[in-house]
């Protein structure tokens, strides 16, 4: 007995991956993903990243000048957001955080519909030619819950449809994000997670989020298969993404998926992250810029050359010129469509509230 | 006809959905091969299957959460919370969600499920099992807060609640899940939401009461009957939104308005009744409200709960305050 001795012995064990196509040069480090023989995919995948950006930087201005309320910036994620919009078939459901307008442009939604939400508007969520996917989300990690539902009505309808549910790495600190991974993968649902590590949750690095080595292992407790991407890769992001979601169409199963990115701006326009972050840390990070590196790419197999990106860069500010044109044209709704929209029918107990309202300012009022 | 109890009329109602609907989908914690730990779902997995009638892990916020976006994509959710005490992790999804997807996307996403909650004292139950918090979600725009209080309304009320296109918060008195029997047809009809149902007709005091305090409520309304004193005995059933137009009318027939209602009694549903009554009914009022309620302590553990309960000797008296002060 005195020498016995208790021996654990391994039950279970993992491994977490990280892949990357390009470097921050521009340089293939490994093969080209099957897709990228499509030389127009890279391109289509470059434009929305210049696209997105010049939208960014419009959306900044125009909170700047008091024309919209407080934004949030993508600046340094555009390749995920491409990424994404093109991985996914226009019958799967999208589920974004708030920094995803690439992917959203991709799957229809209009620029004066963002412009319009963050200038305080409803109908900036009522997407005219996208009628499934869900809202910018605010709340944090919430919208993962929902991702799981719709995956189910997929499933037990046997449909080829996934669900893609975006959230950031503070979200991941959240009951709801372990809710939804875990009852994904009890049944086996065709949902892809993918968490944006871009290093700040606000003010809060990454290192004080979790202990956790990776956050794409945080699926891997829950038995859901996790790997990390270069984030700012776009091709190497596009290609994993892409991977997840057709398995998860064939019947496969959920996955986290998570990019490594950076955000480079300040959380929200009403934030001031010179307050608690090094301005050398975001210097270094210019570096790694997913825009640039594709460019780089581009030009190196001569796909493109300062012509295309003088007219592309055209485009683009035309484009969105005229989609601030529409937000700035854009009526304010009528107040008493608060009302309007609360229920399929607004109850009759409602309805001299909404009278109340219609009469404001009138002799009834008070 | 089956004399069924509450409970059973609840059971009935979701066999039903589930058989008229294809898209109506039934899940919580235990409510398949147990049938929930109330029986409520007893049988429904057996005969619908168990795609359609789902045991899920023991998480209420993505219970919850599934359901909004299961209802975004047209299925009919209903969903079990096994004890209200343990909604409180799904609120987030409630409030934020399922009340106000369909204002923030000004009608493209729509919500329509329904939540199934057990609630109230008064079943000797563990702790943070009895507890009558319907006024908070009665507080939030966008949501149906329905409450039954008899088989026959149970089954038509929560037939109506699955076929409304917004979320519904249906909250089962458990304390009378099987206090009574009644013939209930099995015949797929809905009862009407948003309106009160008038049990009684009386004139001399207006009882208004909701869920297994209608018990108490009813009982009182006979022994004052026997005494001589005609109640209007009113069950609110749709707590939110609140039809006070059949509240003001009895009150203004009988003058006299007592509210009874198990939780607690600041901001209790009792309140904004009593405040639209002040608003639009005080010059038919001979006595001023009484509410008769619980205390605004912490739900007691079970050897004290029959001392926080309303009971029908409280009601009584209040219904004789009303009296002698005109």
């Amino acid at each position: 007995m005195a020498n016995s001795k208790q021996t654990p012995t391994p039950v279970a064990s993992f491994e977490v991956f990280y892949s990357q196509v390009l470097n921050p040069q521009g340089e293939l480090v490994a093969p080209l993903p099957y897709f990228a023989c499509d030389t127009d995919e890279l391109i289509a995948l470059y434009k929305n990243m210049v696209l997105t950006r010049t939208f960014d930087t419009k959306a900044i201005a125009l909170q700047r000048t008091g024309k919209m309320g407080t934004y949030a910036s993508s600046l340094g994620q555009e390749a995920i957001a491409a990424a994404i919009g093109h991985a996914m078939k226009a019958e799967d459901v999208l589920l974004p955080v708030y920094r995803e307008y690439g992917a959203m442009f991709q799957r229809g939604v209009a620029m004066h519909e963002l412009f319009l939400y963050w200038g305080g508007d409803e109908r900036g969520m009522c997407y005219a030619n996208q009628p499934q996917d869900f809202p910018i989300a605010v709340p944090i990690a919430s919208q993962v819950p929902h991702a799981v539902g719709i995956a189910y009505a997929m499933k037990l309808r046997k449909e080829e449809r996934v669900a893609v549910v975006v959230v950031g790495d503070g979200a991941t600190s959240k009951g709801d994000f372990y809710e939804g991974i875990n009852l994904a993968g009890a049944w086996n649902l065709p949902v892809v997670f993918i968490t944006i590590n871009n290093y700040w949750a606000i003010s809060l690095p990454r290192e004080a989020q979790t202990a956790a080595e990776t956050i794409c292992q945080k699926g891997i407790a829950g038995g859901v298969p996790g790997e990390q991407v270069d984030g700012n890769d776009v091709i190497g992001a596009r290609s994993r993404i892409s991977k997840a979601i057709e398995k998860a169409r064939q019947g496969g199963g959920p996955s986290v998926i998570e990019p490594i990115t950076y955000r480079m701006f300040d959380h929200t326009t009403a934030d001031d992250a010179s307050r608690y972050r090094d301005p050398e840390e975001v210097e270094k990070h210019k570096q790694l810029d997913p825009v640039m590196r594709m460019r780089k790419y581009l030009e190196s197999i001569n796909l493109w050359n300062d012509q295309d990106e003088q007219q592309l860069n055209d485009e683009c500010s035309a484009k969105i010129d005229s989609e601030v044109n529409i937000y700035l044209d854009t009526p304010p709704q009528a107040p008493e469509s608060m009302f309007d929209h609360l229920y399929a029918e607004l109850p009759k107990a409602y309805q001299a509230q909404r009278d109340e309202l219609l009469n404001q300012g009138g002799k009834d009022n008070g | 006809m089956a004399e069924v109890t509450l409970v059973e009329a609840v059971n009935l109602a979701m066999a039903r959905a589930l058989a008229d609907d294809e898209n109506v989908v039934v899940f919580g914690e235990d409510v398949g091969a147990n049938g929930g730990v109330f029986r409520a779902t007893e049988g429904l997995q057996q005969k619908f299957g168990d795609e359609r009638v789902m045991d899920t892990p023991l998480a209420e916020t993505v219970i919850t959460g599934m359901a909004i976006g299961m209802a975004a994509q047209g299925l009919r959710p209903v969903l079990e919370i096994q004890f209200m005490g343990f909604i409180y992790s799904a609120v987030d999804q409630i409030i934020n969600h399922a009340a106000r997807l369909r204002n923030r996307t000004r009608g493209r996403i729509t919500v329509p499920m329904v939540l199934r909650a057990p609630f109230g004292g008064g079943i000797h139950a563990p702790e943070h099992h009895s507890e009558s918090t319907e006024a908070m979600f009665a507080h939030m725009p966008g949501l149906r807060v329905v409450i039954p209080s008899s088989p026959a309304r149970a089954y038509g009320l929560l037939l109506a609640a699955i076929r409304d296109p917004d979320p519904v918060i249906f909250l089962e008195p458990k304390r009378i899940y099987r206090m009574v029997k009644q013939e209930v047809p099995d015949d797929g009809e809905a009862l009407p939401l948003d309106v009160c149902f008038q049990l009684r007709d009386g004139d001399d005091v207006t009882l208004v009461s909701w869920g297994a305090m209608m018990h108490e409520t009813l009982q009182a309304a006979d022994q004052l009957a026997q005494q001589g004193i005609s109640c209007d005995v009113i069950d609110v059933a749709t707590i939110k939104p609140l039809d006070m137009e059949t509240i003001l009318k009895s009150v203004a027939k009988t003058g006299r308005c007592v509210i009874v209602h198990e939780a607690a009694r600041t901001c209790g549903v009792g309140a904004e009744i009593a405040a639209n009554l002040a608003e639009h009914g005080l010059l038919n009022l001979f006595a001023p409200v009484q509410r008769v309620t619980g205390y605004d302590t912490i739900m007691p553990y079970f050897r004290l709960e029959n001392h926080y309960m309303p009971s029908t000797e409280r009601i009584i008296k209040a219904v004789k305050k009303t009296l002698e002060a005109s």
